[in-house]
């Protein structure tokens, strides 16, 4: 039995740009690059490769010494050209030379039917030296998960809801036995179940559809019902000294092409997406691909924000920048960074707003594509407005009391509020809708390092 | 247009980190974000787009939602002043009177509040808020016509100091700014505040058989002399000037003497509708405080031990400020009720407390602006519990 949940609070943000279903193949980035800050988070990184070393796909590029048996793996061969470091001799990229042709580091493979004979301890091996592990998330926290841990369940989101979200149907084609095969690892790591949350708003894809061994839920409604974190909150939330992980349906069909195939595969479908892309589409690459043959001679305009993510969570990159580990998606926006006469008075049907204060007309057309830049549309001020974070937060939590206990720095108060059971990506939306324009993803990350830590 | 940008980008490195007037780069960026929208962009990581709103525009539409009481306050000013002194008059001399005495009082305490808040921004080295713009409109709309300009210098100060800077400013007050002027004028001054005041006479005499005196006034003059129902006192005063003066439609309508902004109903609800609309005034908020006031009276009107509980009940929504206070300073989201639950009980308990105010205490005739203060003090205590109780499901859910 399946069960349909409907969220009703939320908010959809529907943007110009939107990438047509085509995948291109000609195009490869020369260089790749593996960078510690996608992960959540490299305290002491150790780098095990020079500049100048050769590598192949799968071979260890680094790890965190605090977590040491988990490996951070070459998402190509080639020849390792650049350690790009920051403040601080911070290391910010690890660039790699791609060959022509991907070597892969071979291991040993299994068939579907010895799946079930595997030990967890044999699997999780194969995962933390391969590259596969750092797919593996752990809430609270939204940090890579440890390990020595055995989460209560394991939630699995396969849609996305965020504005200019890539068709994971697309994205996943054809790849239902490696998806198979990875639910069947995942699944020994935990004593509880596996979840699967379903697009309850289109057809559900083939890939996802027919997945055994798992508890499947529909969610439907507006964003954010493609959230890991929403899934949880209605399926089996999380409470304090609980684990749950979660992964991406790209990670679990990773980790079950390690077992069948034996190569840790990171080819990876990325969509190019964004009002200022002349031709939004689908590119196939490897996982940290650098996005510049992608937007070469693609852009409307020079003054642009090329974004790693999406508009909601995502980084800016620059046009030369690398897509994290974690994306699938690049979104290219107008920079914001102009000056509008009166701008905070005049009515404008061009800009979206939740709101419909005097002059936001958007609320008249809801259906309609918007072109929006980088602009705050405002200056930072003290919380006035009250009640509005909570219309689009369909978690049973009350994110204007949690950000201020945030502020306040009241761990019992944190906790009690709910912090266990947020990360960024679940309160993105407060933020966009914001009066005040505070960095609520900044400022819940640090409430939340300070609940780990403290 | 051009023009304007090149000069502002040319004297704005003086304001800046380094420059000759650091100091004052606040009191410059106010005057800057309000020519033009800053350029400033979403930060590396994170929303990268960001709602358009912002604190001027949901400001903005407080103040445009206040304009209907404004103009209509401005034109009953001086239509008041000459029904009083019983003479004919264009809508020209009316306006004129109406403009001559309100436009002071409303450029007096912007000019007090500002400057007060541009100051503590130097000091404190914040940005100005927006807030004081609402603030600024509500004082004038609230004190009688014939308030000396002084003594709105006076509370405007007493208000943005004790009762929001030395809180931290905008966002970190307890108690309503307008509304804590208004108090302060109220027990510092009381005669300028209450009595014959409501109308505005200047050195002319009125007509025989005038009374100055406000509907709340007469209804509890009536009740605690005992001569008889309220509704008869209020048809039997001033009706030298119109037959049907304290009618309730005409209540309804406005045209009585009263605080500047207060008397019209109606001009109240065409903002609350605009408040509604824009979703910038909470609708529970203005909702409940209305049904709490209605249920009170319904309440007196069934015990109706004297002649003030035997008021129909939906006389309290016309007379007074009750309906301005509702819709304009129940609703203020700093210091209403936060949560949306708390939000139905702090309403519905600001109605209520107003309508006990007006019946049972003989010190003060209206009571929104008590019973108001009062809550904007127990907020937080209710807001209190309903976090608490959003807490204990998650610990309830840990432990099934």
């Amino acid at each position: 039995m399946s069960h349909k949940i409907k969220i009703k609070k939320g908010f959809n943000i529907n943007l110009k740009g939107k990438a047509e279903k085509k995948i291109v193949e000609s195009v490869q980035p020369e260089t790749f690059a593996i960078k510690p800050t996608d992960f959540q988070k490299i305290t002491r990184p150790k780098l095990l490769v020079d500049e100048g070393d050769t590598v192949k796909a799968g071979t260890p590029i680094l790890f965190d010494k605090l977590m040491d048996q988990v490996m951070f793996c070459s998402p190509v061969s080639g020849e390792v050209v650049e350690v790009k470091r920051g403040a601080k001799r911070k290391i910010l990229e690890i660039k790699i030379l791609a060959d022509k042709q991907v070597e892969y580091v071979e291991h040993k493979k299994i068939t579907v039917s010895d799946i079930a004979k595997l030990s967890r301890d044999d699997a999780q091996k194969q995962l933390l030296k391969n590259g596969a592990w750092p797919n593996i998330i752990q809430r609270p926290f939204g940090v890579i998960a440890n390990p020595d841990d055995t989460p209560k369940a394991i939630f699995i989101s396969t849609f996305d809801s965020h504005p200019l979200a890539p068709d994971y149907d697309l994205l996943f084609k054809d790849q239902e036995i490696y998806f198979q095969a990875g639910i069947d690892i995942l699944s020994k790591f935990t004593n509880g179940k596996v979840h699967l949350g379903l697009n309850g708003n289109a057809d559900v894809s083939k890939v996802f559809a027919h997945t055994k061994n798992v508890e499947i839920h529909y969610f439907s409604g507006k964003h954010p019902s493609g959230n890991v974190g929403t899934h949880i909150h209605f399926i089996d939330p999380i409470n304090k000294g609980d684990l749950v992980w979660t992964v991406n349906p790209y990670g679990v069909i990773q980790i079950g092409k390690l077992f069948l195939e034996g190569i840790f595969d990171c080819q990876k479908i990325i969509a190019l997406a964004g009002s200022e892309v002349k031709t939004p589409q689908y590119y196939k690459t490897y996982s940290g691909a650098c996005i510049n043959k992608f937007v070469e001679n693609n852009l409307k305009s020079d003054n642009v924000r090329c974004i790693s993510g999406n508009v909601l969570t995502g980084e800016k990159i620059g046009k030369e920048g690398y897509v994290g580990f974690y994306d699938h998606l690049v979104t290219v926006l107008p920079e914001g960074d102009k000056h509008e006469m009166f701008g905070w008075v005049l009515p404008t049907f061009k800009k979206l707003s939740y709101h419909k204060a005097l002059g936001l007309m958007s609320f008249l057309t809801p259906n309609k594509e918007y072109e929006l830049n980088t602009n705050t549309n405002g200056e930072k001020r003290a919380f006035v407005q009250s009640g509005v974070f909570e219309k689009v937060t369909p978690l049973d939590i009350l994110p204007t009391y949690l950000i201020k206990a945030i502020m306040a720095e009241d761990y019992d108060e944190m906790e009690e509020l709910g912090i266990y059971e947020v990360i960024e990506e679940d309160l993105a939306l407060c933020e966009f809708i914001d009066v005040s324009k505070h960095d609520i993803q900044e400022l819940l990350r640090e409430g939340i390092d300070l609940i780990k830590n403290g | 247009m051009e023009v304007i940008r090149k000069v502002i980008d040319k004297y704005k490195p003086n304001f800046t980190k380094g420059g000759k007037l650091e100091r004052f780069y606040y009191i410059f960026e106010a005057f800057e974000t309000f020519l033009y929208a800053p350029d400033i962009t979403a930060p590396n990581k994170g929303a990268q787009i960001r709602d358009a709103i912002d604190m001027k525009r949901m400001m903005n539409t407080v103040i445009v939602s206040m304009l209907p009481c404004l103009l209509f306050g401005i034109y009953n000013v001086g239509y008041q002043h000459f029904l009083a002194i019983g003479q004919e008059a264009t809508i020209g001399e009316i306006v004129g009177i109406g403009l001559l005495k309100v436009l002071p009082i409303v450029v007096v305490s912007y000019a007090t509040g500002l400057g007060i808040e541009f100051t503590f921004c130097t000091i404190r080295r914040h940005p100005v808020n927006e807030g004081f713009l609402v603030t600024g409109m509500l004082i004038p709309l609230v004190v009688p016509p014939t308030i000396p300009l002084w003594q709105v210098a006076l509370a405007t100060a007493f208000a943005v100091i004790i009762g929001k800077e030395v809180f931290g400013g905008t966002g970190m007050n307890i108690l309503n700014v307008a509304l804590t002027a208004r108090a302060f004028l109220y027990f510092a001054y009381p005669q300028q505040i209450s009595g014959d005041v409501w109308t505005y006479l200047g050195d002319k005499t009125p007509v025989d058989g005038f009374s100055g005196a406000t509907p709340l006034a007469v209804a509890y003059e009536a009740s605690s002399n005992n001569t008889g129902a309220v509704i008869d006192a209020l048809n039997q005063t001033n009706t030298v000037l119109s037959a049907d003066f304290y009618s309730f439609t005409n209540m309804f309508m406005g045209f009585i003497p009263g605080s500047i902004g207060e008397t019209s109903t109606l001009m109240v609800i065409l903002g609350a509708l605009l408040l509604i609309m824009t979703g910038v005034g909470s609708w529970k908020v203005i909702v409940s405080v209305f049904l709490g006031a209605l249920a009170m009276g319904f309440g007196f009107n069934a015990i109706g031990a004297n002649a003030y509980m035997q008021l129909p009940a939906y006389y309290h929504l016309v007379i007074g400020g009750l309906a301005f206070g509702a819709v304009f300073m129940a609703s203020d989201p700093v210091t209403a009720a936060q949560t949306e639950r708390g939000k139905w009980i702090y309403g519905f308990l600001i109605g209520v407390l107003t309508v006990i105010i007006r019946v049972f205490n003989p010190a003060y005739p209206e009571g929104i602006m008590l019973a108001i203060l009062l809550m904007n003090v127990f907020a937080p205590l209710i807001d209190f519990y309903v976090v608490k109780g959003n807490k204990k499901r998650r610990l309830k859910r840990a432990t099934v």
